[in-house]
């Protein structure tokens, strides 16, 4: 296991409530230390400085947050790391592999399915949480299951199909 | 957030016994909503206790014949079983009617139960609440009360419940099971939520450190009349205005058992006895389905703003019976009210 981080606590959090626990993020594991009423999302930004997970609405309506914790699509930002502790954690950051974008990246490029690109990593994180769960198989389907992730720019049609060409193409490592 | 210590339970008798001794402690599973009442400081427990280890994440066969859901089942693997989709499909429909995909990912089904039943004014800590801090006045009464409760209200609090999940399982006649320093009990779903009364600070019946374990199916699943309609300002991931679960079971081309309930309009899932009663013996059709909408919406009042509700739910009972009856249950994805 790889010890990336120092283990020292942020400012504010008393090392009497701080606990030790372990994320494996991306593949790589990081120990931290952690007062319980940090989220996931905020671990993810401030400890572990994986910024690319957004926070927009923090109260689970926006899904600019969504990470896959175990492979499940899910808001960061109503979820204590404390809990997660163990968990594996897909963050945009560990989409591309030897310098390739994953498919739905490549997919959200070609389609221009993005203006702002604030909500994009949610956007795609949970599009990957879609596929996972196969539940998705029509243009209607796409856009109620891709519900919980709104676009202040109003890319939806583009993320749809974006969403779209890869649900039909299935390729990647989903 | 304020700061609070953390403990995870390894066993129910662990968990019970943690939240017995501390009152200001509280149970988090899925988190979706007390964690977001938290950062709003609407909700300060000084302790939580993680139940998430312990093992009540399976969905077995009951012994009578119906379905054991595990408290900690998630609303997606509940909403996605065979069995639920096959026998329970009123219930697999009312849940993908709520919330959003990573939200029913995380909620459980012992944590759909135990959400709150709120309003925008209970969020707002600047203003008056009952259900926050009693005795402070209600901010909704004579105030903006779109979303508002139009049965069961008093005139301390008009909240609604804004569970899916719940109205499926009010019709569907589910039993709680629950554990508690005294030992497990049955809660009957319709005990299990309250009416504000002069309490409504409290939304449920479960007693201090009682933990729900399961929910309970019965054999009779409604699996070929039903139908779910949420009616809503916005046609996905939003609260309902009105709905409404409808399940019927036809025999010779007559009612011989009907199940209703609604949400979105009280501060519990509504369900009428007389009006199903009412629908027995019948043939499906219009003139009883109004009458049964008439028996349910019999003292139903408007707050103001709300007003619209009481035509709306009316007019939603009478759909979803039509729906339920003619075996075309209401898709949660072509929004098209059928």
């Amino acid at each position: 296991m790889n010890k990336l981080r120092d283990t020292k606590s942020s400012a504010g959090e008393s090392d009497l409530h701080t606990m030790s626990i372990v994320l494996h993020v991306n593949g790589l594991d990081h120990h931290i230390d952690i007062a319980p009423w940090i989220t996931l999302l905020d671990a993810l930004r401030d400890r572990l400085d994986l910024t690319g997970t957004k926070k927009g609405c923090d109260h689970g309506q926006c899904g600019a947050c969504t990470v896959l914790v175990d492979g499940v699509r899910v808001n960061s930002c109503l979820t204590l790391a404390v809990m997660k502790d163990g968990a594996d954690i897909t963050t945009v950051e560990g989409l591309e592999t030897d310098g390739r974008l994953h498919a739905l990246q490549e997919a959200f490029v070609k389609y221009d399915a993005f203006q702002c690109g604030y909500c994009t990593s949610g956007q795609i994180l949970s599009a990957i949480g879609l596929v996972k769960e196969g539940h998705a198989k029509t243009h209607d389907e796409i856009r109620e299951l891709m519900s919980g992730n709104l676009c202040r720019c109003g890319a939806y049609p583009n993320i749809v199909a974006a969403v779209e060409e890869v649900l039909q193409a299935k390729e990647g490592p989903i | 957030m304020t700061p609070f210590t953390y403990t995870r339970a390894r066993n129910i008798e662990e968990a019970v016994r943690a939240a017995s001794r501390d009152s200001r402690s509280k149970f988090i599973a899925g988190g979706t909503n007390l964690l977001d009442l938290m950062k709003e400081n609407v909700e300060r427990p000084t302790h939580l206790i993680d139940i998430t280890h312990l093992p009540l994440k399976s969905i077995v066969k009951a012994e009578d014949g119906g379905l054991l859901l595990g408290a900690l089942t998630t609303n997606s693997q509940v909403a996605y079983d065979e069995r639920v989709i096959q026998h329970y499909p009123l219930l697999a429909s009312a849940i993908r009617a709520g919330a959003s995909p990573q939200l029913r990912n995380a909620a459980t089904t012992g944590g759909n139960l135990l959400q709150r039943t709120r309003c925008y004014y209970f969020y707002d800590t600047a203003m008056p609440c009952n259900k926050r801090m009693p005795g402070s006045g209600c901010g909704a009464i004579g105030g903006t009360n779109r979303i508002h409760a139009i049965l069961g209200t008093s005139d301390h609090c008009i909240a609604t419940n804004p569970s899916d999940m719940c109205v499926a399982l009010a019709a569907l006649g589910a039993i709680v099971n629950v554990s508690g320093s005294e030992g497990t009990r049955k809660i009957a779903f319709a005990d299990f939520h309250r009416l504000p009364g002069e309490h409504p600070e409290v939304d449920t019946t479960l007693q201090p450190g009682e933990l729900v374990t399961s929910v309970e199916l019965p054999a009779a699943g409604f699996s070929t009349n039903y139908s779910y309609l949420k009616l809503r300002d916005r046609l996905s991931y939003a609260f309902a205005l009105v709905s409404v679960a409808a399940a019927l079971r036809i025999e010779d081309g007559v009612i011989a058992e009907a199940r209703l309930a609604l949400g979105g309009v009280a501060h519990k899932p509504w369900r009428e006895l007389a009006a199903e009663e009412s629908l027995k013996g019948k043939l499906p059709g219009s003139l009883g389905f109004s009458e049964a909408a008439d028996r349910i919406l019999t003292d139903a009042c408007g707050q103001g703003d709300n007003d619209f509700k009481v035509s709306l739910a009316r007019r939603a009972i009478i759909r979803t019976l039509e729906q339920a009856a003619a075996g075309t249950p209401q898709s949660q994805i072509d929004k098209k009210i059928a």
